[in-house]
């Protein structure tokens, strides 16, 4: 039984490091915690839904259209709301609740347009179920863990070995510095919002093609558990967030079948304030020294 | 100079403060009976006034103290339940339950403030909204002491002599606005006191506060457990105005109108949670077609107004001279 639960919450885990990536990328660059990016995966979640149901696409390119318009979307609102404020040096709380703005504006505009209620998703992957040991495995979660790693694998390699990659750890490092060597920083946020928009859109997919619903709301507690995730991991740092979101994604599949279901999104609530009581920097981020 | 100054504004003498002060007491007093104003009305004005309450409270950690909070709905929901629950299971009057809400909302606010308060910024933020999500979740699952998803039905009015409070004798609006005097008196007397400069002073800079000898965490912790406390107030009262309440009472959403009406009055001004109050509970009612929309309209109240005016309406730096102590003579300009 045990690792039944291991292996569901390694499913649900593997997608929580999906989203908490994108936390840690746009806090990488702008240290800025992106409110809006649970919204943003119910938004990719939604695009994909309407071009399934509406034209003969299919599933693939559904969600690869979703990951473009949400990636477009994102870099948008970087480009109306967050930009400007950069522009006018504003204090970072000016940007935070920006960030929480957009997060509500994007939320109910997907209210009004489809309504409040869940509507179907196709399941994604589904070929059937089959066993291992006593392990009961189904394609959906294979496929699901397959796409994540591989998407988090083309991650690594777009900030590790790639020219804009190397842009995005200089602006990590000093924005200033990095904009004085003639980097263009504005670009290279706006390249990091689209990477981060376009992985919660796929993570909205797959996870919409799991349950096989979709509803406007679903962004809220979704995000929350990923930024717990990348919080555990050290914010801002991509292989911590993968680590947090297994952990967060393990943590409540247990919680889930020992405490019970009401209280499985709780979990990420409690790692989230132990981690912030005891090391707010996350288990692989080094202390910060404020410097006067 | 000072004094020149001071001459010409109207309403800076002691006396004719007074005055005004009692025409406008006089003026609200009057206002539910002089049939002017339907049940409708009285009805929102009280939500006003409940809303100004609310966005006091976090005035004075947002705008004051400089912590941003949108769990502020979990203190709310605190408060409200233990009142409701105190009714329900002890009959206790509304009085007694409405001042064990607050310290119930005061100590969930030290519980939550004592791991937090070395957080700032973004931290923080997430951590009370993490906060809001678990007090809605306990109340959801604890069904044998909260009654779950069905809440608390038929919550009895507050009785003061004898007198049942109710919207059309006009109760529960001098209910609150005795409720909000009392809490703005207590916010000023506060922001105007050494632990309202010290709030002050994390705000604007916390490193440069703890230089100068103030102990930052404790301010914070302080500032965190007063505004809960009110908060506390704000759902104990309302749960006996609509006399119901159920886990999605104090959701998300109220969280959000709170912020709003503090980021568009003014972070760190009393009068700008008055007129945000004001003008962000009044709208939907006027603006009926766009009620639908009202959501996304505060949504871009908060995005529009970082951009453009930050400090909000009436926020930003008084230009009034600085008081000094009496006996202290100011030299120079």
């Amino acid at each position: 039984m045990i690792l039944q639960q291991v292996f569901d919450g390694l499913t649900l885990g593997i997608v929580y490091a999906l989203i908490a990536v994108g936390y840690s990328l746009v806090f990488g660059v702008l240290r800025l915690v992106n409110f809006a990016h649970g919204a943003t995966y119910a938004f990719g979640a939604h695009i994909a839904m309407v071009v399934v149901v509406s034209t003969n696409f299919g599933l693939f390119w559904a969600i690869i259209i979703s990951v473009i318009m949400t990636g477009l979307m994102t870099m948008f609102m970087d480009r109306i709301a967050l930009r400007p404020l950069r522009a006018k040096k504003s204090k970072g709380i000016s940007a935070l609740i920006t960030t929480i703005g957009c997060s509500y504006i994007i939320q109910n505009a997907l209210m009004i347009v489809f309504g409040s209620r869940s509507k179907w998703f196709p399941k994604i992957f589904d070929y059937g179920n089959f066993q291992i040991g006593n392990v009961l495995v189904k394609s959906t979660q294979v496929g699901i863990i397959t796409v994540s790693v591989v998407l988090l694998l083309l991650l690594t390699f777009i900030v590790q070995k790639t020219k804009i990659g190397l842009a995005m750890r200089a602006v990590q490092q000093n924005a200033k510095a990095a904009s004085l060597m003639g980097i263009d920083v504005n670009r290279v946020i706006s390249f990091t919002f689209f990477l981060g928009g376009a992985s919660a859109a796929v993570a909205g997919s797959l996870i919409s093609g799991y349950y096989q619903i979709v509803n406007p709301q679903m962004g809220f507690i979704a995000g929350l558990k990923a930024f717990s995730a990348a919080v555990l991991g050290g914010i801002g740092i991509l292989h911590g967030a993968v680590f947090g979101g297994l952990v967060v994604g393990l943590a409540e599949s247990f919680a889930a079948f020992y405490i019970g279901g009401g209280y499985r999104d709780a979990v990420a609530f409690i790692i989230l304030i132990v981690v912030l009581i005891f090391r707010p920097n996350g288990l692989f981020g080094k202390k910060v020294i404020e410097k006067v | 100079m000072k004094h020149n100054n001071a001459k010409k504004n109207l309403l800076d003498t002691k006396p004719k403060k007074i005055a005004a002060l009692v025409v406008m007491v006089a003026l609200v007093l009057y206002l539910p009976k002089s049939g002017l104003l339907s049940p409708y009305l009285v009805r929102i004005l009280t939500m006003i006034s409940l809303y100004s309450m609310l966005s006091l409270s976090l005035n004075l950690l947002t705008g004051f103290t400089g912590l941003v909070s949108i769990g502020h709905a979990g203190f709310c929901a605190v408060g409200g339940y233990t009142s409701a629950l105190m009714w329900q299971y002890l009959g206790l009057p509304w009085l007694v339950t409405a001042i064990c809400g607050m310290i119930m909302a005061g100590v969930v606010g030290l519980m939550l403030a004592a791991p937090t308060s070395r957080l700032s910024g973004s931290y923080l933020t997430i951590a009370t909204l993490g906060f809001g999500e678990i007090v809605k979740m306990i109340a959801l699952n604890w069904q044998s002491f909260t009654g779950g998803p069905l809440g608390v039905n038929h919550i009895e009015r507050p009785e003061f002599f004898g007198i049942t409070l109710t919207t059309f004798n006009g109760g529960f609006f001098y209910l609150s606005i005795i409720l909000t005097a009392l809490v703005t008196l207590f916010v000023y007397r506060i922001v105007n006191s050494k632990m309202g400069r010290a709030f002050m002073a994390i705000r604007d800079d916390s490193l440069a506060a703890t230089m100068m000898g103030v102990d930052v965490t404790a301010y914070k912790m302080k500032s965190f457990v007063i505004s809960a406390a009110i908060a506390g107030l704000g759902g104990a009262f309302y749960v006996h105005f609509v006399r119901f309440l159920d886990p999605n009472t104090f959701n998300f959403d109220i969280s959000i109108i709170i912020i709003s009406i503090v980021i568009l009055g003014g972070t760190g001004s009393i009068p700008g949670s008055f007129l945000g109050a004001a003008l962000l509970i009044s709208f939907p009612e006027i603006l009926r077609f766009a009620s639908e929309y009202r959501f996304i309209i505060y949504g871009l109240i908060l995005v529009l107004m970082m951009r453009f005016k930050p400090e909000g309406i009436l926020g930003g730096h008084s230009h009034r001279p600085f008081r000094l102590m009496k006996g202290v003579e100011s030299y120079g300009n």
